[in-house]
C-alpha cells in the first residue's frame, strides 16, 4: 500500500510538497477533487488520479481531470456548495483561466471546505510568465495560505479545508515551485474520515448571482474578510521567532532562506522574524506590534512588493517611524535568464540562500565573510542543452511537412505542450504565443491583420483546453487559416494525464472519448483532414490542400507520444542505421528535423540504436535512401 | 551537525531525480534532517536536470553559488555548466562519457573533449574525482544504473552522516524489482571507483 493512504499518524515519510498537499487533503476528508494540470502542481492531480486507480477500494475520493481551470473550478464549487470538501488544483496562469468563476464563487462561498491550489513559478522554470498570484487573493476577497515547504503545504491544506468551513469560503493555497518540488520528512496526522454522500440544498437567493443577490454576497464577503483577519492575528501560521532590534518580516519559500541567514551570520540574539503563512488577510494589529518592537525592518519576499506596501502602508497609518526596507526602487537584475544573486531585492526571479543571507547582511551591517565563487575564466564552454523533443516524436514530422509546404514565409501561431519546443531551430515553427489556447484565436488574428499566410498549431488537450472555443469563433467569422491539430493522444508535456480525446480504453479508464474529426466537422469546418505524420509523402499532399483551401482548415495530425505509447502499446518497430555506401552526406537527415537519435561522427550521420524508435522519418527524407532498418539480430 | 549540499546534474533520462530522491529516502532511514529540491518540467525533454540534496540543519530547498559542497555531474560537460555551484574547496565527482546534446550534431556548438573538461575541472578545484561511470553501469548488466554508479561513488568518497547499508537498503526498496540487484552491482561498482 502507499505509504499516503497509511490511516495511521505519527511517523515522518520523505515527501515531495506535491504529495504532502495530497496527505494534507486526505488527512481532511477530502470527497472531491478536480484539475487541470500544470507544472508545478501536476504531481498533485497526478497523485490523486494514481491513488485511485491503484487502490480503488482503498480511496473514497472523487477525481477528474477537467478540460481547464474554468470548467475545473466550476464543477468543484458546484460539490462543495453541494457540502463535500472539495480540491482544486491548477499553475499559477490557470488562475487566469478561471479568475472568472473565481471571483464570483468568493461571493457565492461554499458549504463544506474547499482549498484552491494556486502554484505559482518565480523564475519561470517551466512557464510562459512569473506572474504572483497573491495579487488574486486580494482581488478576489478569498483568505491565502502560503507554505513555505512540504511539511507546512501539509499541514495548511488540511487547515485550509477547516479554514474554509469556518468562513463558508473557499481559501486560495499559494505555493511556489521550490515549495511544490521540494522534499522533506513530512510527520503523518491520521487519515480524515470522508463525509461523500451530500444533498444540494436549494437557495437561489445565495446561489444565483443576479445582481440582487450579489449586492448582498458582497457584504457577506467583507465580512467574511473581518472574520479572516481576527483568525489570520491569531494564526500560528504567522509567528514571531527569535529576538533582536533588527527585524525580518517574510513568507513563502524566502522564509527558510532568512532562517538560515539567521544562522550563518550568527544573529539570533539580534534579528527578529515575521514568519507569514496566513498571508491574506494579514494580521495588521501582530504586525504593528512587531514594527514597534524593533528599530529596522526588512521584508523578505519573491516577486511583488505586496508584503512591503502592506507594512508601509501600516506604518504610516499607525505613525510608526521604523525605518522600512525591501525592493530596491527601481534596481533590476542585470541577466535576464540567469538566476545568480543580483545583490539586492528585485521584482523579478526566485531568491536563493546567498542573495538573502547578502541583503540581509548588508542592510542591518553585519559581518559576513562570502565564500568565494570561483572564476570561470578559461572554461571550455558547455555546447547549450536545450530541451528537444523526443526521437520518434510525431511533431517532428508534423513540423517537418509542414514547413515543406509553407516555408519560412508563412507565420507560425503556435500553442503550450511539448510542441511548443517547435519554435527551435531547425524547426523554426513558432512565431507568437501568448496562452493556452491562443493558436487559434491569434492565428484568426494574424491573418485577418496581414492577409499573410498562417498555420496555427495546437494540442490535443490544449485544444479541448481552450482551443475549441477559438475555432469556433474562426468558423463564425470566416477567418482563413489552417490549423494543425497535433493530436498524441495524450497530455504529454505534463505527464500523460488524459484529456477528453484520449482513447481511455488503453489505460482502463471508463470515460467516454471524443473524436476530434467529427467534433470539428461539427463545429461548421469545411475542410478537415486527418493524417499521419509518418507518412511524409500523403501528408505533405493533405497539408497542401488543407493550406490552399480558402477559409479555415484543419489538420489533424494523429500519432501517439513515443513516451505513452511505450506504456500502452510496447513498440515492436526496428530501428535504423545510416548505410556508410549509400549515404552521400546531404545531411538533410541531421539538418532538418534535429532527432536527437542522430549524431554526426568524423563527418559521418550516424543513428544511436538505444534512442532511434523506428519511425522512418528520417528514411523518408534522405535522398539517397541511405537508411535503413537495422537487421534484426540473430 | 554541519551542514552538507550536495548538487546533482544530468540530461533529463538519466535518473538525476530518482538518485536525490533515494538519497534523501536513506537520509531519513538514517534520521537526519534533509531537504531535497528538484528542476523539472521542460528539462525532462532532454534538457538539464538538477537536483540538490541539504543534510543537516538547513532548510533551505536550494543551493546557492559557491556554497554545494560536492557536485556529483553525470556527464562531463554538465559538470562545467554547474561549476558555479561549487568553490574551490568543493569536490566534483564526474562521469567522463559524453552525451551530446543535438547542437553539437547539428554544428551550433562544439563539443570539449571529455579530457580537456577533466584537466579544467583538476586545474580549479583540489578534489576531482572522473571515471567512466557508463562502462561500470555497463558492467553491473544494467546500462541505466549510472545514477547508482555516481551515487555509490558519492558514499566512497564522502563521509556522509549515513550508512551504506542503510542507502543499499533503500535502493532495493524503492527501485524496480527487476533492476534491485544489478542496481545495488552497480553502487558498489561506483563506490570503488571513488574510494
Amino acid at each position: 500500500m502507499d505509504v499516503l493512504l497509511s490511516p495511521s499518524g505519527g511517523k515522518e515519510h520523505l515527501l515531495l510538497g506535491n504529495e504532502a498537499i495530497v496527505r494534507g487533503a486526505l488527512e481532511a476528508g477530502m470527497a472531491f477533487a478536480t484539475c487541470y494540470p500544470g507544472t508545478p502542481s501536476s504531481e498533485v492531480p497526478d497523485t490523486l488520479y494514481r491513488l485511485r486507480k491503484q487502490f480503488p477500494n482503498k480511496v473514497k475520493y472523487y477525481f477528474e481531470y477537467s478540460t481547464n481551470e474554468k470548467v475545473a473550478l466550476e464543477c468543484a464549487a458546484g460539490a462543495a456548495a453541494s457540502g463535500v470538501r472539495t480540491l482544486c488544483t491548477m499553475k499559477h496562469v490557470g488562475v487566469n483561466v478561471a479568475a472568472d468563476p473565481l471571483m464570483t464563487l468568493a461571493y457565492v462561498g461554499v458549504n463544506a471546505g474547499m482549498v484552491i491550489l494556486t502554484a505559482d513559478d518565480p523564475s519561470l522554470f517551466s512557464s510562459q510568465n512569473e506572474q504572483d498570484n497573491r495579487f488574486y487573493a486580494r482581488l478576489s476577497g478569498l483568505p491565502m495560505l502560503e507554505p513555505s515547504g512540504p511539511v507546512e503545504a501539509k499541514e495548511m491544506t488540511a487547515y485550509g479545508f477547516e479554514l474554509s468551513e469556518e468562513l463558508g469560503s473557499p481559501v486560495m493555497l499559494r505555493t511556489t515551485t521550490r515549495v511544490n518540488h521540494a522534499r522533506e520528512a513530512v510527520p503523518f496526522a491520521k487519515l480524515g474520515k470522508v463525509k461523500k454522500t451530500s444533498k444540494f440544498q436549494k437557495d437561489p437567493m445565495r446561489f444565483v448571482t443576479v445582481p440582487a443577490v450579489s449586492r448582498n454576497l458582497h457584504l457577506r464577503l467583507l465580512n467574511i474578510y473581518k472574520q479572516a483577519q481576527a483568525i489570520s492575528e491569531a494564526s500560528p501560521y504567522n509567528q514571531i521567532m527569535g529576538r533582536g532590534k533588527l527585524g525580518v518580516i517574510s513568507s513563502g519559500v524566502a522564509a527558510n532562506y532568512v532562517m538560515d541567514a539567521v544562522e550563518d551570520l550568527g544573529a539570533k540574539s539580534k534579528i527578529k522574524v515575521l514568519k507569514l503563512g496566513f498571508t491574506y488577510p494579514l494580521p495588521e494589529k501582530k504586525i504593528v506590534r512587531f514594527l514597534k518592537s524593533v528599530e529596522k525592518v526588512l521584508i523578505v519576499e519573491e516577486l511583488e512588493p505586496i508584503l512591503e506596501q502592506a507594512v508601509r502602508a501600516l506604518a504610516q497609518e499607525k505613525g510608526i517611524a521604523v525605518e522600512i526596507v525591501g525592493k530596491e526602487p527601481g534596481k533590476i537584475p542585470a541577466k535576464s535568464v540567469d538566476i545568480e544573486a543580483p545583490g539586492f531585492f528585485s521584482r523579478a526571479f526566485e531568491y536563493n540562500p546567498r542573495l538573502v543571507r547578502e541583503v540581509m547582511a548588508k542592510t542591518f551591517g553585519l559581518a559576513f565573510e562570502e565564500p568565494a565563487e570561483l572564476s570561470l575564466a578559461g572554461m571550455p564552454a558547455p555546447p547549450g542543452r536545450p530541451p528537444n523533443l523526443c526521437p520518434g516524436c510525431p511533431h517532428r514530422a508534423t513540423y517537418f511537412a509542414v514547413k515543406e509546404v509553407a516555408g519560412d514565409q508563412a507565420v507560425y501561431a503556435s500553442d503550450i505542450g511539448c510542441y511548443t519546443l517547435g519554435v527551435l531551430p531547425p524547426i523554426k515553427a513558432a512565431d507568437f504565443l501568448v496562452c493556452m489556447g491562443s493558436s487559434v484565436s491569434s492565428a484568426g488574428g494574424i491573418s485577418r491583420a496581414t492577409g499573410q499566410k498562417v498555420v496555427g498549431f495546437i494540442g490535443d488537450s490544449t485544444f479541448f483546453h481552450s482551443g475549441i472555443t477559438g475555432l469556433v469563433n474562426a468558423v463564425h467569422n470566416n477567418h482563413n487559416f489552417t490549423l494543425v491539430v497535433l493530436d498524441n493522444g495524450t497530455t504529454a508535456m505534463t505527464g500523460h494525464q488524459p484529456h477528453p480525446g484520449v482513447n481511455t480504453e488503453a489505460i482502463g479508464d471508463p470515460t467516454t472519448h471524443i473524436d476530434l474529426e467529427p467534433l470539428i466537422k461539427g463545429l461548421g469546418v469545411q475542410h478537415v483532414v486527418t493524417i499521419k505524420p509518418f507518412k511524409v509523402r500523403a501528408a505533405k499532399k493533405a497539408i497542401e490542400e488543407a493550406i490552399a483551401y480558402q477559409g479555415v482548415s484543419v489538420v489533424i495530425s494523429q500519432e501517439l507520444c513515443p513516451l505513452f505509447a511505450r506504456r500502452v502499446a510496447p513498440p515492436t518497430k526496428r530501428v535504423f542505421q545510416v548505410s556508410t555506401d549509400k549515404c552521400k552526406g546531404h545531411m538533410d537527415c541531421i539538418k532538418k528535423v534535429a532527432c536527437p537519435a542522430m549524431y554526426v561522427e568524423n563527418g559521418q550521420a550516424k543513428i544511436n540504436p538505444l534512442q532511434c524508435i523506428g519511425c522512418a522519418l528520417c528514411a523518408q527524407i534522405c535522398p539517397e535512401n541511405a537508411i535503413l532498418p537495422l537487421k534484426a539480430e540473430g | 551537525m554541519s551542514t552538507q549540499r550536495i548538487v546533482f546534474v544530468g540530461v533529463g533520462g538519466q535518473g538525476n531525480l530518482l538518485a536525490s530522491n533515494l538519497l534523501g529516502q536513506a537520509a531519513l532511514a538514517a534520521g537526519q534532517h534533509v531537504v531535497v529540491s528538484e528542476i523539472h518540467g521542460m528539462a525532462q525533454r532532454g534538457g538539464v536536470v538538477e537536483s540538490a540534496v541539504i543534510l543537516g540543519d538547513a532548510t533551505s530547498p536550494i543551493v546557492s553559488n559557491g556554497e554545494a559542497d560536492v557536485l556529483v555531474s553525470f556527464e562531463p560537460v554538465e559538470a562545467l555548466r554547474l561549476l558555479n555551484k561549487v568553490n574551490k574547496d568543493s569536490l566534483v565527482i564526474t562521469n567522463t562519457r559524453p552525451l551530446p546534446p543535438f547542437t553539437v550534431a547539428i554544428g551550433a556548438a562544439p563539443y570539449p573533449a571529455p579530457e580537456d573538461s577533466v584537466v579544467y575541472l583538476k586545474k580549479k578545484l583540489a578534489k576531482v574525482i572522473a571515471f567512466d561511470g557508463q562502462s561500470l553501469a555497463e558492467e553491473a548488466k544494467n546500462p541505466l544504473s549510472l545514477n547508482m554508479v555516481m551515487l555509490g561513488a558519492l558514499f566512497g568518497a564522502v563521509k556522509l552522516p549515513i550508512d551504506v547499508k542503510t542507502m543499499k537498503k533503500v535502493i532495493r526498496s524503492q527501485t524496480k524489482k527487476r533492476f534491485a540487484a544489478s542496481n545495488v552491482k552497480a553502487f558498489d561498482l561506483g563506490f570503488k571507483a571513488a574510494a
